[in-house]
């Protein structure tokens, strides 16, 4: 099972004697054993593209067969891990190998020593499915639930009593229907490029709640869908997802920072952990699992790195969780994919990138969804991905923004002019679009109110009046505009200013819970027909600008969630008032 | 590494920067070899291809005078190493390392590999200490914090030159009084801008705290690839051993990219846009990644890159993928220049991604924040009705449009366009920001919280 290198170019690494190996067999590579996978064969030449820094490797040095796929360890202990692209745990890899990586580390992903308190839920005879419980497990606040694996079937022989065990440490055994006992642990193995099974793909209906207006009032996505944030550098794709990681409404986040800034790994490591989860008090980073290759680490790793986090995505949603998956940025996979598709010398497609491009995009995303997992418990989980995608310059025309949009669901595009004029977040209202509204509709009604729909209608509606007024006001100025266009104007400035802008720096504003933005929603629909309303009666709109009202509703985001019902009432009284309407409105 | 130095003359083919040794076997990827030319002249180059019969090698000193018969080559082993010590500092040196201030070489501390090694994600050390350079488009609404990487964006015929080296005269960090020093790599710049820089360092009396790398614009142009390497080998030790605080003045990245460019193009790489090789992301990222604090050391690295656009275009592919790396940028604007402005600093596409964490309350003031962005949106705002006034004129605007106006020219003359002079305090470049927000009635500065519009906007009213 030795091969020998017989070229070196980058992370490419041709070896022969390789007759028999398979694609995409891990291997390691020269006399430091580095890391690599086969990602082409020829005859009895394998080509791998290596997951560390090939400086040093030379001609001659051995490659050793592995015989199994790239795979990630999957058990409880993941939750709260810092990992690089392939699951190498990066916290230990510092305590022992100092600030800086060294190349050639082999350490496991899951503490081999740590125990946990398992509570048996199978018994000794019972039916053994993949998808059983076998057992739990408290990870943190959660229930870790042991479920037969794949490919294991027949009756549980054994199953162990509660107690504490390491992963390592058998907990059942299945006797299977030939005859054969086998030993089960905790700890499981999966191969990264492979999705994992499911009994059925369900039609997602609950929108992911991320306390990000302009998203769960006007774009919404669901639980089980996708989503691509595509923006020119500094347009906030970063805090967008990080916003997502922390306040989104999922159970679980797994967060791939694929090629992008250490120091933004940094942020999310120092307020991760500081923060807590608004439903459940406890930090953040209990229910998060953090994937960092950066920029600067070995590129073939920044391939992988989507790989291992959707795969320990689908672990836990196995489990029956809803999973949030955050990729930032899928340009820099898809930038590694086109590196070692020039290493190999493959004839380009679209500006350099391989022809394969489309389907890797296609495939990676098609493993989001909502499903039934296997097994008698039936139970659903959810896979959300949310993809940041970097187009060269902006340009949305470009592949990998365009074969992204050809697979999500919802599009939030970011805005280069909205950015720099500060209007955080900077998704422009006119262009983004989201194909979920239908379905998240009966999630508003129940937990918002009936109107949610026409409302956002009415806002979205006057949002557009503005767009297209925009360019009349360029030509001739706003002032001869007859006074209900001016008050298109003004309404759509208030919606961009009080509703649209949200500071993700400011410590209320940076997550809206639904009830706030649905009456949020309602103030501002409630202003714009009153002041509709007044027009006809022939105010002017100049008049109703300066009414105190309009300056009231600047202020509605970063109101004390608390402290937001009565000031929300006083609101609707005095808006009431200001138009000459009866005494409280509506309530 | 390991195996000792042999030597070949079997060079088989010379190519733009590329040679072709056939027949060594075992020569390691991005080993360094020792090319000996015809007439005893010695080069530097770096196996960049290695196979089994034959090795492709980058000549960093360029190959004109190679030939195929006589030209011999040494694989040392070792990967691309430099020479550190504390001595480094107030030295000149080119852009591969050698003396170039007439002194000799530097008597060896440690002997360290170029490449570096990518810190630890979970080592890093958030950046949140402000550094005030006391330029108030910087110091105010893009904020450097000590650790960041901060790009120069500029244009021939712009000064970004004077405004780098202003700032490395003028930065310093709240409330701190610790070591720093300057490393100054150059790649591809000309006589001139090597000498202004020199004499700045010189004239302040910077040097004795400065390290200098200069490849000259007629110096070999594959020398530029380990330029900056060089540069970021040598403020690694400085920072992380000596626990100082070193700023990186690196210029010009674009001739850097060139370099890779035309390397790439002789290896008939596919290329991604413009020429440009498809891992220019990857390679500039191992340069600019190399900036940061570290959990538990003292020292800390903050790099201030100089990127000239070609035809002022932000969207050409070394600006792009920048500003994709970097933690925001410094765009300069030729209009500004045009209009006697100095700094021309264009603040709408500017950007500090690590701003919010270095400024506020403890930091710097609590209106900070607030203020900055309030100056942006009516900043942006006034530029549009700028466009818009050349249609219709200032007629059709409203009383609040025409106050946005005023606003907008007194921002760019006196807020941005403070002089060549001293710098402004962080607390000075507030006040300012104030006394231009006094054009605007309180209600309408809604980026700010009433509490603090209540506090700054009335004192010292004119």
């Amino acid at each position: 099972m030795t091969g020998r290198i017989i070229r070196i170019t980058g992370p490419v690494v041709e070896a022969d004697g390789m007759r028999g190996a398979l694609m995409y067999e891990l291997v390691h590579a020269g006399t430091d054993a580095l890391i690599g996978e086969i990602i082409g064969l020829a005859e009895d030449v394998a080509t791998i593209q290596v997951y560390e820094d090939t400086t040093g490797i030379a001609p001659g040095e051995p490659v050793e067969r592995t015989g199994a796929p790239l795979s990630v360890e999957l058990g409880p202990g993941l939750l709260g891990m810092v990992y690089d692209g392939i699951q190498r745990p990066l916290e230990v890899i510092r305590n022992e190998m100092g600030d800086f990586i060294i190349r050639g580390a082999t350490l496991p992903a899951l503490d081999r020593r740590r125990t946990y308190a398992f509570t048996p839920v199978a018994e000794a005879g019972g039916k053994a499915v993949p998808g059983t419980v076998i057992g739990t497990v408290a990870e943190g606040r959660f229930v870790h639930r042991i479920l037969v694996p794949h490919g294991t079937e027949g009756v549980f022989a054994s199953v162990a009593g509660a107690g504490e065990y390491t992963v390592m440490d058998q907990i059942a055994a299945v006797l299977s229907a030939g005859g054969s006992e086998v030993p089960v642990t905790m700890l499981r193995r999966w191969p990264v490029r492979v999705g994992r099974p499911f009994a059925e793909k369900l039609r997602p209906k609950d929108p992911l709640i991320t306390g990000q207006r302009i998203i769960d009032s006007f774009f919404p996505i669901v639980k089980g869908g996708t989503a691509a944030v595509p923006g020119p550098f500094g347009a906030g794709k970063t805090v967008v997802q990080h916003q997502l990681a922390k306040w989104s409404d999922a159970d679980i986040i797994v967060y791939v920072g694929c090629g992008e800034r250490g120091n933004e790994l940094a942020d999310v490591l120092r307020q991760f952990p500081a923060l807590s989860d608004p439903r459940s008090g406890t930090p953040l980073m209990d229910r998060t699992v953090l994937i960092g290759n950066t920029s600067n680490m070995p590129v073939a790793a920044r391939e992988a790195s989507v790989y291992t986090g959707i795969t320990i995505a689908e672990y836990y949603r196995d489990m029956g969780y809803d999973v949030a998956l955050m990729a930032d940025s899928t340009s820099r996979w898809a930038e590694a994919m086109r590196e070692i598709s020039g290493r190999l010398e493959e004839m380009p497609g679209e500006h350099g990138y391989p022809a394969y491009l489309a389907s890797r995009l296609a495939g990676f995303y098609e493993r989001a969804g909502k499903v039934r997992v296997l097994g008698p418990s039936g139970s659903e989980g959810s896979v959300s991905v949310i993809g940041a995608v970097s187009p060269p310059g902006g340009d949305f025309s470009e592949p990998v923004t365009q074969n992204t949009l050809r697979v999500v669901r919802v599009f939030w595009a970011l805005d280069a002019d909205l950015a720099h004029a500060r209007h955080f977040p900077s998704i422009n209202w006119l262009t983004s679009y989201s194909l979920y509204p239908d379905d998240v509709q009966g999630w508003w009604n129940a937990h918002g109110g009936e109107e949610w729909s026409a409302m956002r209608g009415a806002m979205m509606a006057i949002l557009q009046k503005e767009g297209e007024l925009e360019e009349i006001v360029h030509l001739v100025g706003p002032d001869v505009l007859p006074e209900d266009d001016k008050l298109a104007l003004h309404v759509a400035g208030i919606i961009r200013e009080s509703f649209l802008i949200q500071s993700a720096f400011d410590p209320v504003d940076t997550f809206c819970p639904p009830e706030k933005q649905y009456h949020m929603m309602r103030l501002i629909t409630d202003y714009a027909r009153y002041g509709k309303e007044a027009v006809e009666g022939g105010r002017s709109v100049a008049e109703i600008a300066s009414l105190p009202v309009a300056a009231r509703l600047a202020r509605l985001g970063s109101m004390e969630n608390e402290a937001f019902t009565e000031y929300f009432e006083e609101t609707e009284r005095e808006m009431a008032a200001a138009f000459g309407k009866g005494a409280g409105g509506r309530t | 590494m390991t195996s000792p130095a042999r030597e070949y003359t079997s060079v088989v083919r010379v190519s733009g920067p590329l040679m072709v040794v056939s027949g060594v076997g075992d020569a390691a990827y991005g080993e360094v070899v020792e090319v000996r030319l015809p007439d005893g002249e010695k080069r530097l180059g770096q196996v960049l291809e290695s196979r089994t019969d034959i090795a492709v090698i980058q000549v960093f000193g360029g190959t004109q005078d190679l030939d195929t018969d006589i030209t011999s080559v040494r694989f040392t082993g070792e990967p691309l190493r430099m020479v550190v010590s504390p001595e480094i500092l107030g030295r000149i040196f080119d852009g591969s390392a050698a003396p170039a201030d007439g002194g000799g070489a530097v008597i060896p501390g440690k002997i360290v590999d170029i490449s570096g090694s990518p810190i630890n994600p979970t080592a890093r050390a958030f950046p949140e200490d402000c550094i005030e350079t006391g330029i108030s488009a910087i110091d105010g609404m893009n904020t450097l914090v000590r650790g960041q990487k901060l790009p120069i964006f500029s244009g021939a015929g712009l000064p970004h030159s004077r405004l780098a080296a202003q700032i490395a005269r003028q930065a310093r960090v709240l409330r701190d009084q610790e070591e720093f020093a300057i490393v100054f790599g150059a790649m591809g710049i000309t006589n001139e801008e090597a000498r202004f820089f020199l004499n700045e360092f010189e004239e302040t009396g910077a040097l004795e705290h400065a390290v200098v790398f200069i490849n000259r614009a007629d110096d070999p142009a594959i020398e530029r690839i380990i330029t900056p390497r060089l540069a970021l080998t040598a403020a690694e030790y400085l920072a992380f051993d000596l626990g100082m605080h070193v700023l990186v003045i690196l210029q010009d990245i674009t001739a850097y990219c060139e370099a890779l460019r035309e390397v790439s193009a002789a290896r008939d790489e596919v290329p991604a846009r413009r020429g440009y090789p498809g891992y220019m992301y990857t390679d500039l990222a191992s340069v600019f990644e190399r900036a940061g604090r570290i959990h538990g050391r003292k020292g800390s690295i903050t790099q201030l890159p100089i990127i000239s656009m070609p035809d002022d275009d932000i969207t050409h592919p070394v600006p792009d993928l920048t500003g994709y790396i970097t933690e925001g940028q410094i765009v300069l604007s030729r209009d500004l220049h045009r209009k006697g402005v100095y700094p021309p600093i264009d603040v709408l596409p500017s950007l500090s991604r690590l701003m919010s964490g270095g400024i506020g309350e403890g930091k710097t003031r609590e209106d900070h924040g607030g203020v900055s962005d309030q100056l942006y949106a009516a900043y942006a705002k006034g530029r549009r009705l700028e466009s818009l006034v050349t249609v219709i004129g200032e007629e059709g605007l409203s009383e609040a449009d025409r106050r946005t106006l005023a606003f907008t020219a007194r921002f760019e003359k006196e807020f941005i366009g403070q002089g060549v002079g001293g710098g402004r305090t962080v607390d000075e470049t507030l006040d300012a920001a104030w006394d231009l927000l006094r054009l605007f009635p309180g209600e309408e500065l809604n980026r700010i919280s009433p509490a603090l519009i209540e506090k700054y906007l009335r004192r010292e009213a004119p």
